[in-house]
This record gives structure tokens, C-alpha cells and sequence, in this order.
């Protein structure tokens, strides 16, 4: 099969691979929304939504059926094209992320080894890095094209905070890289698979809890949800959102906790490692459906702690907002970066 | 055709056209949401260079922080299609006169140019642009020119710190 001289398998493999992960991530996403609110309602002592099918479990189905038959309204003064692309961007920029996060390792079918991976590119993380910072677009834009007063106060504390916490996101990350060596996660992993290597959270904890307090921050999730705070912006940016534009912010914002979960799962706690496991003795079908749930695991329960964090803890105000990532959060991980490196030196010689 | 020829091909038209819809659009927030594609096709280019780093980052600088920062600026000003103002019409004229003379000199300088003879660009080889090799060549050939660059950006930040504190 060679027509225009393209390898014609491998991109139908490639397609199919992006259209499982995308709805993957969009299904999950789904039921995200479904467990915030179970786990709200279990948090406050409540039974949460329970009448959609049994135990509730239709619900997200019929939220998303409202979402979609609702009035679709655009406002008169807005910038009706950027007003469309914001909620599009916000929801593209969030599922980038997925093409260089590893999965599992390869499966084999039809004498084929496919990797579980969209693109193994050897600048992996700084390409997670690209995607995030772009995904400050959509908030931006959609704030901006709304032509309200509260929703482009919104966007710019969006986009601030965003650029804000992204530095010492970055700087959190050197520290991982120092120690792989590699930018590539599927590198990344492989490492924390090796035998007598603990996962990389054992080595890098400062450096993990700074991440993962810029991935919360990057996510717009409480405490760090100042871009959407109710009793200051009335709704945020997405004030003039209705029908499923809205839906496809709020939407994003769970698919964003998903990568960023996942991303976390395969820089700090081993990808799609299974702890105490040699995944070689087992057949590679196997040992790449058990990795995949193995990643999954380690999803949930990333995403189960950022909603019980959401749930206890209380919004901060701006100053206190800015105050944490520019002279807190930076100036630690400058210091992890600088312990981790003499450490490396220290220990080569 | 080689798919490495139909992407170029496609880069290129898209990079052209996005720049042309930066100058076309009467919206200033328009123009730049168009350079960021251009942005996003020229990091395509440098990905078929097999330049990814330099790609990656052409992206994370250009598109994600300075075009956020010229966004928050036209947002700020509140500037507009409104707001913009109107050129005569042999302003207009001239400008196009000597962008096209500026234009010509290029490409003629480009096609006599004796080291680009018969020459095309190293396509999907070449390995200076990975990062590995890239990083060897700034801090063991050019460590001095690269140190004394990072201290100019470091005294620029400081002056802007100093400038920006109120009293």
C-alpha cells in the first residue's frame, strides 16, 4: 500500500489510537463530573444525585442532554467568531496534552507492536509545557469576545495566574529532568520501571507537591479558582456562555485534571508501572491492558484528591494567590532544583 | 509526492496566509491570534527540520508567553476595529511600493546567493536541533557568548523590577 508514498497502516493506526484516547478522556471526563459531585455531597455529609438510573448513574447523561437543548445565545455586542472559538480552544488545548503521555507499553496485533502512545518525541515534557501554556487561549479569548466587564476581569486573573504558576511548574519539572536525563516520558517511565529503581516521587517529593500544586493552579480548581470566583465576577469568564459553549468550558476543566493527572501519574508514581510487578515475565498483551489500568488507577485517584482538596479547603484571595506562587512556590523550587543537582554531583563522584 | 513534501507544502500556504490575515485584519486582537498560527506553521517547519526543540520552544516563547502578554496589552487598551486608525489612501500605495521593492531585493538576494545554489534544506535528518546536541554546542563551544547573554537577561529583569516598583 503505497499511495503518495505514505504509510498508510501506520496513520490508520495512529487515528484510531487519537479517536480511543480522545473519547477515553472525554468519557471519563463525563463521569468526572459525575463523581465531583458524589464526592461533594459524601464530603458534606449529603446523599448527592441519585434519581437519573440506579444510584444516580444516568445523571451525567441527562446534565449533558440539558447542556445541549438549552438556548444558545450570543451576545449582541460580543465578537460573534471569537466568541464561538474560545470554548473550542480551551477544549482542543486540553486534550493535546494526551499525544506524548505513554499509556502502556506496545500491544501486538495483526503482527504489528503498537505502542500505546500517540508520538514518543524526545522533548515530551516541554511539549506538555507548549500545550499548557496555550491553554491560557481559551479562557482569554472566550473572556475578551464576551464584552463584559466580569468576564475580562476574569480572563486576565486567568491568564495571570496561569502564567504565574506555569514558572514554577517548569522549574519543578527541570528538577524531574535533571534526574531522567531524558525529556521523552515514555524514557521517563521506562526508568521508574527498571528494577531496584524506586518511582521517581521517592527522589523528587518537594519537586512532586510544587507540581502538583501548579497543576491544581493550572486547572483553575479551588483554592485556585479566582478566574470563576462567584462572589467577585458573578460567573467568571464564562458569564455569557450558555447551552453547550459553557458546557464545553466546564467540560475542559475535567479533561484538564485528567492529563494533568495523568501527567503526574507518569513523571512521579511510575506511569504505567504496577508497583511490586515484573511486567517482562508476563505476555505483552496482558502486561499492556494491566498497565493501562494501572494508569488509570493512578488517575482516579489523583482526581479523588483534587476534589477532596476542593471541597475543604477555601478559595484564597488574589494577593495571597499571587503572593504563594511568585514568593513561595518559585523560590522553593529553585531550591529543590539546586539540592537536586548536588546531589547528582555529589553522587557521580 | 512525499508526505514530508505535502506538509511543507501545507505549512508554507498556511504560514503565507495566516501572515497576510495579520495585516488584512481590522481587528488588532484578530491580527494576533492570526500570527500565532503563523507561529504554530513556522514550528511545523522547524519540526521538519527535525529541530523539535527548537520547534517546542518557538512555541512556549512566542505563542504562549509573548503573544499572551501583546493580547493583554490590546485588551487592557481596549483597542478595536473601531479604534484603529484610518491611512490615506496613498499611504497605503506607498507602503505596498516599497514592501514589493523590499520584497524583490530579497528574493533576488536569495536566488544569487552562491552557498544556496542547488541546495535543500536537510529534511527529517540532521540532528543539530535535538536537544542533546544542542545543549553540548551552547555550554561546551558558546559557553561564554551564552553566560554573558543569561546576565544581560538577568540585568534586564532587575531594571524592569526596578522601573515597574512604585516609590
Amino acid at each position: 500500500m503505497t499511495l503518495l508514498s505514505i504509510d498508510w497502516i501506520l496513520l490508520i493506526e495512529k487515528l484510531i489510537l487519537i479517536a480511543i484516547i480522545v473519547f477515553a478522556s472525554l468519557g471519563i471526563a463525563l463521569y468526572t463530573t459525575f463523581a465531583e459531585r458524589k464526592v461533594a455531597a459524601v464530603l458534606q455529609d449529603r446523599p448527592g444525585p441519585n434519581r437519573a438510573g440506579p444510584f444516580g448513574l444516568l445523571q451525567p447523561f441527562a446534565d449533558g442532554l440539558k447542556l445541549i437543548m438549552k438556548e444558545e445565545i450570543i451576545p449582541n455586542t460580543s465578537n460573534k467568531v471569537l466568541f464561538i472559538l474560545g470554548p473550542g480552544l480551551a477544549m482542543t488545548a486540553a486534550l493535546m496534552t494526551c499525544a506524548v503521555i505513554p499509556w502502556s507499553s506496545h500491544v501486538e496485533l495483526f503482527d504489528r507492536s503498537i505502542d500505546l502512545q500517540i508520538a514518543d518525541i524526545n522533548i515530551g515534557i516541554l511539549y506538555i509545557f507548549g500545550v499548557v501554556s496555550l491553554g491560557v487561549y481559551g479562557i482569554m479569548i472566550g473572556g475578551w469576545a464576551s464584552n463584559n466587564k466580569f468576564s475580562l476581569m476574569a480572563a486576565l486573573r486567568g491568564a495571570s495566574q496561569a502564567i504565574s504558576y506555569e514558572l514554577a511548574m517548569g522549574l519543578a519539572l527541570i528538577a524531574v529532568l535533571m534526574l531522567s536525563g531524558s525529556l521523552s516520558l515514555k524514557t521517563i517511565v521506562d526508568q521508574q520501571m527498571e528494577h531496584g529503581r524506586l518511582w521517581n516521587v521517592a527522589y523528587q517529593p518537594l519537586g512532586f507537591l510544587i507540581f502538583f500544586i501548579c497543576a491544581m493552579a493550572e486547572c483553575n480548581r479551588t483554592p485556585f479558582d479566582l478566574p470563576e470566583a462567584e462572589n467577585e465576577l458573578n460567573f467568571g469568564y464564562h458569564q455569557e456562555y450558555s447551552s453547550m459553549k459553557l458546557g464545553f468550558y466546564l467540560f475542559s476543566e475535567y479533561v484538564n485534571m485528567i492529563m494533568s493527572s495523568a501527567v503526574m501519574a507518569s513523571l512521579y508514581f511510575g506511569g504505567f508501572d504496577i508497583p511490586f510487578l515484573d511486567e517482562s515475565s508476563l505476555s505483552p498483551n496482558l502486561a499492556a491492558i494491566l498497565g493501562v489500568l494501572a494508569l488509570l488507577t493512578k488517575i482516579v485517584i489523583f482526581i479523588f484528591v483534587f476534589m477532596w482538596i476542593r471541597w475543604t479547603v477555601p478559595r484564597f484571595r488574589y494577593d495571597q494567590l499571587m503572593n504563594i506562587g511568585w514568593k513561595k512556590l518559585i523560590p522553593l523550587a529553585l531550591i529543590n532544583m539546586l539540592i537536586t543537582g548536588a546531589v547528582i554531583l555529589w553522587l557521580q563522584k | 509526492m512525499s508526505t514530508i513534501e505535502i506538509l511543507f507544502f501545507f505549512l508554507s500556504a498556511l504560514a503565507i496566509f495566516s501572515a497576510i490575515m495579520v495585516l488584512v485584519s481590522k481587528n488588532p486582537v484578530h491580527s494576533v491570534l492570526w500570527l500565532i498560527a503563523v507561529f504554530f506553521a513556522i514550528s511545523g517547519h522547524y519540526i521538519l527540520l527535525n529541530a523539535q526543540f527548537l520547534a517546542i520552544v518557538n512555541m512556549i516563547v512566542y505563542a504562549g508567553a509573548i503573544m499572551v502578554l501583546f493580547l493583554f496589552v490590546i485588551m487592557l487598551m481596549n483597542l478595536n476595529a473601531e479604534t484603529e486608525p484610518q491611512k490615506h489612501l496613498w499611504m497605503k500605495l506607498a507602503g505596498v511600493v516599497s514592501g514589493g521593492c523590499f520584497f524583490l531585493v530579497l528574493v533576488s538576494l536569495v536566488r544569487q546567493a552562491t552557498d544556496l545554489n542547488g541546495k535543500t534544506a536537510l529534511m527529517k535528518e540532521g540532528n543539530i536541533g535535538l536537544i542533546k546536541n544542542l545543549g553540548k554546542a551552547l555550554f561546551s563551544d558558546f559557553v561564554v557568548p551564552f553566560e554573558i547573554t543569561s546576565v544581560l537577561f538577568l540585568s534586564a529583569m532587575v531594571g524592569a523590577v526596578v522601573i515597574g516598583k512604585k516609590e
